[in-house]
């Protein structure tokens, strides 16, 4: 126990450790962070009358995001599986990486729903026992349940790991290697389990298609690995960490997979609606098409589209694949389209037209982008300090020191600008 | 319990006009005190007013048997050629009933919505429509 | 219940109670203004399900709300918690060949309900359908403004809660603040409702309402007769809906509901469906009904019909 306590409190000492640009990087953060705290307390004072919400679209950005991130942290899977099943070294490697993105995805979506509910202050009825988990009923209550259990599954591991390598040790894999496959089908229930909230509501006919389930894993295999090979590029370029190109090549092919799957299903369900053109199709006009002079979902569904078209071929053909710029354009565009698509595209023509056929066109009010944006600096910022610890230890600049107890920090900059030459000291130089 | 036939304020009850006058069976268009009565979309070129008010006796009606009634049991006059209504109307499902649901009732008769010489429901202004979500703020 | 069940229950009471302190105090201490808090504040954050409160526990949260609500509306407030009464399942009939569209219903209901009149809150929907295209939802219309209705070629078709049978709305939320209970009418305990809005999602005819923003009802025009579970004033933040006026038509002088006592052309009928000599069943078993989205197996117990 001692020991532990020793390594939290080594990891508190090397977070305050760090470059200039870290701390300006960490302070823009917390500056973001501050805003969406203060738009989130006017939310908490007005009501949520300061969202577009109403109730014909009772849903909106928030959820939105919710359902997105949820996706995001599914990149954990992707490196675990090439990494545990497959023992194929070069991701192995970064394997951790993966599970802390999908924490701070996870710790992303679940403030969504947070600032969603109308009484954050009823929050305790949700806690087993003290409240009331209406399990196994709602779908509602099933994610509760498995997100929680992913964050602390992928938090337990990656934590145990860096544990491990900091007293020096190989973690003990009887323990860890049942977690990570155990975290394979979790990863696979948090989407699920998503899907099926929207899915088994038949006054939705939009969301109330079985082919539900299935797209968000598709799309949720682009989207947080195209994120997370940006992000690897980034962290191997400022920070001393070793990220090979065959790792990350082996990603974007994994995703031009998924992305075919995607557009596949998708194209399954479109085939459907407009074949069948039964009164379900309404939706699906209004979001491709515009119904009833209500068209503000149009341009973004089809950017999205062609987002995501376009990245696939990227991703599809070796010779874009293994270009960083047409790589890095293909993880931009599939990031943003999956973005639309799994987010506004997916929630808001729930809604519209309303059960009763009522237009409400929601697009999200500066509150809600204020907060929203504000959740994902929280979410970048978990992300920066697990990082700021996994590298150095991964790297072995950070582990206990020789009296076994103080820790030995190596690694007192971590945001550098590496490959420059060591007499340019400027860190802000572009 | 039945709230008492819908009359226009002191004419009520007829007698009190009629018993001094002689009863004209001559069909015409009305004058003075009834100018106001006009059979509307309700037959008017095949009745008249004594086809339902009793001649003799203006505080009754009067049925096609001949039997005199009160105006409080005017629904048996009105079923004689809408029997179907008169059939929903007993069960409760034509007309409206207030009170209670598990017990006493409030019953309106046909003349409490319909006006006998012109029975089609009057329009109404409708109440003020509900908010656009875009206008709740 | 045994002897061994009781107590069983009451540990669990107890210990529920002392996690729920802890946690309190631990929230407390960060969120809430410790030293100002009134203790009904307090009272009203430990309250726990309405479903798991004893009779004395009820009778004491009852109680509290009166106090509250007659010193917020200067009048004295009466909530009740009349429970379903035996052997009734309400039933609704809408005589589609007759309702004209006047809203008059909408805004009874608002009345009698307590609804929100800004921001505005409305439990009864009325949408005008073409006579042409049938009922056609997505062609419907509930913004109509003509100087008189009916209009020419169009009828109308009020929107409530179904009270259905089968509730989509029920079985999702997460944490068991709505139910069906044993005479049909699904309602909400106002203070265990999270807001998440699962339920309105779920919802196939639009007939929970969230409060955006803290209800505005003006003192003068607030409906002092209420039920827990029904009409009484709703806080920020929670879903609501129409309760077949529970407050007036549980009581054992079962009032009609507001809607139906209103309603200018009787097109509203009410009653026990369990009762074969009642309104209801005379129109289920004479009529042509209707009922709406029959396909989703909601089984509403709300029946739409012609009376001609």
């Amino acid at each position: 126990m001692q020991k532990v306590w020793a390594f939290v409190q080594g990891c508190f000492l090397l977070l305050r450790k760090g470059s200039k640009l870290y701390y300006a990087w960490v302070f823009s953060l917390l500056v973001l962070i501050a805003i969406g705290v203060v738009a989130y307390a006017n939310q908490l004072y007005n009501g949520l009358i300061v969202t577009a919400m109403r109730d014909q679209v009772s849903w909106g950005f928030y959820i939105s995001n919710f359902t997105f991130t949820v996706g995001v942290a599914a990149a954990a899977i992707l490196l675990v599986i090439p990494a545990y099943v497959y023992d194929w070294e070069p991701i192995k490697e970064i394997a951790i990486l993966g599970e802390l993105v999908a924490v701070s995805a996870m710790v992303v979506c679940l403030l969504f729903v947070t600032v969603d509910i109308g009484r954050p202050d009823r929050f305790w009825h949700l806690i087993p026992k003290i409240g009331i988990l209406n399990f196994p009923q709602s779908l509602l209550a099933w994610d509760v349940v498995v997100l929680n259990t992913y964050l602390v599954l992928n938090f337990g591991i990656a934590s145990y790991m860096l544990y491990s390598y900091y007293y020096r040790r190989e973690p003990n894999m009887k323990y860890v290697f049942p977690l990570l496959m155990f975290s394979i089908p979790a990863a696979i229930s948090i989407h699920t389990v998503t899907a099926f909230l929207y899915n088994g509501l038949a006054a939705r006919p939009f969301w109330n298609a079985s082919i539900l389930a299935p797209r968000f894993l598709a799309s949720a295999f682009c989207s947080g690995p195209a994120g997370m090979i940006l992000m690897f590029q980034v962290v191997r370029k400022w920070t001393n960490i070793e990220i090979k190109d065959k790792a990350i090549f082996k990603i974007a092919e994994l995703i031009a997979y998924a992305m075919f799957i995607n557009l596949f299903l998708l194209g399954a369900e479109i085939f459907k609606e407009y074949y069948s053109d039964t009164v379900h199709l309404a939706p699906v006009k209004y979001l491709y098409q515009g119904l009833g002079g209500h068209s503000d979902l149009v341009s973004f569904i089809w950017t999205a589209t062609i987002f995501n078209l376009t990245a696939f071929f990227l991703f599809l053909i070796p010779q874009t694949r293994e270009n960083y710029v047409t790589l890095n354009i293909g993880c931009v565009l599939m990031f943003i389209g999956v973005f639309i698509e799994k987010g506004m595209g997916l929630v808001i023509p729930g809604f519209v037209p309303d059960v009763l056929g009522d237009f409400y066109e929601y697009s999200p009010t500066g509150t809600e982008i204020l907060v929203s944006i504000g959740i994902w600096a929280t979410g970048l910022l978990v992300f920066t300090l697990l990082l700021r610890i996994a590298v150095p230890i991964m790297n072995g600049d950070f582990h206990v020191g020789e009296d076994g107890v103080k820790p030995h920090i190596g690694d007192q900059l971590f945001f550098v600008r590496k490959r420059v030459a060591v007499e340019d000291e400027d860190l802000y130089s572009p | 319990m039945v709230p008492p036939p819908p009359f226009t304020e002191g004419i009520f009850p007829c007698s009190e006009c009629h018993k001094e006058m002689r009863p004209n069976p001559t069909r015409r268009e009305l004058k003075d005190e009834h100018a106001d009565i006009q059979l509307k979309n309700h037959a008017e070129k095949e009745r008249w007013c004594l086809d339902c008010h009793d001649m003799k006796n203006r505080d009754k009606l009067r049925l096609v048997s001949g039997e005199q009634i009160d105006f409080t049991e005017s629904y048996r006059l009105c079923g004689q050629c809408h029997g179907d209504k008169y059939r929903d109307w007993r069960s409760g499902i034509h007309g409206k009933r207030t009170g209670q649901w598990n017990g006493k009732k409030q019953y309106l008769l046909c003349a409490h919505c319909h006006n006998p010489h012109n029975p089609r429901f009057k329009e109404l202004q409708p109440m003020p429509p509900p908010m656009r979500p875009e206008n709740i703020r | 219940m045994s002897d061994r069940e009781e107590h069983d229950e009451h540990v669990f009471r107890l210990t529920r109670r002392k996690a729920l302190k802890g946690l309190a105090l631990g929230i407390g201490t960060m969120v809430l203004p410790a030293k100002d808090a009134s203790a009904s504040v307090w009272d009203s954050f430990f309250q726990k399900n309405f479903r798991e409160l004893s009779r004395p526990e009820r009778q004491k949260i009852l109680a509290r709300l009166e106090k509250e609500y007659s010193a917020t509306y200067k009048k004295s407030v009466r909530v009740k918690d009349t429970p379903s009464p035996e052997g009734v399942l309400f039933g609704y009939g809408l005589d589609l060949s007759r309702c004209v569209g006047c809203r008059r219903c909408v805004y009874g209901c608002v009345t009698e309900n307590n609804q929100s009149r800004d921001p505005q809150v409305h439990w009864i929907k009325v949408l005008r359908l073409s006579k042409e295209r049938g009922v056609d939802l997505e062609h419907s219309e509930q913004y109509y403004n003509p100087a008189t209705v009916p209009q020419e070629g169009y009828f109308y078709m009020p929107v409530q809660c179904q009270q259905c049978e089968n509730p989509p709305c029920t079985k999702v939320c997460p944490v068991q603040a709505t139910w069906k209970e044993t005479d049909g009418i699904v309602v909400v305990d106002y203070n265990w409702c999270i807001g998440c809005r699962y339920c309105m999602a779920a919802c196939p005819y639009g007939a929970r309402h969230f409060n955006w923003k803290a209800p505005g009802l003006p003192a003068g025009e607030m409906n002092p007769e209420t039920h827990y579970l029904g009409n009484r004033p709703r806080p920020v933040g929670v879903v609501e809906k129409c309760t077949f006026c529970m407050q007036r038509t549980r009581e054992p002088d079962g009032k009609y509901p507001a809607c139906v006592e209103v309603c200018p052309v009787g097109a509203r009928k009410f009653g026990n469906l369990l009762d074969p000599t009642s309104e209801i069943r005379n129109v289920i078993e004479n009529k042509r009904v209707f009922i709406l989205k029959e396909d989703l197996n909601t089984q509403p117990k709300f029946y739409y019909f012609y009376s001609v």
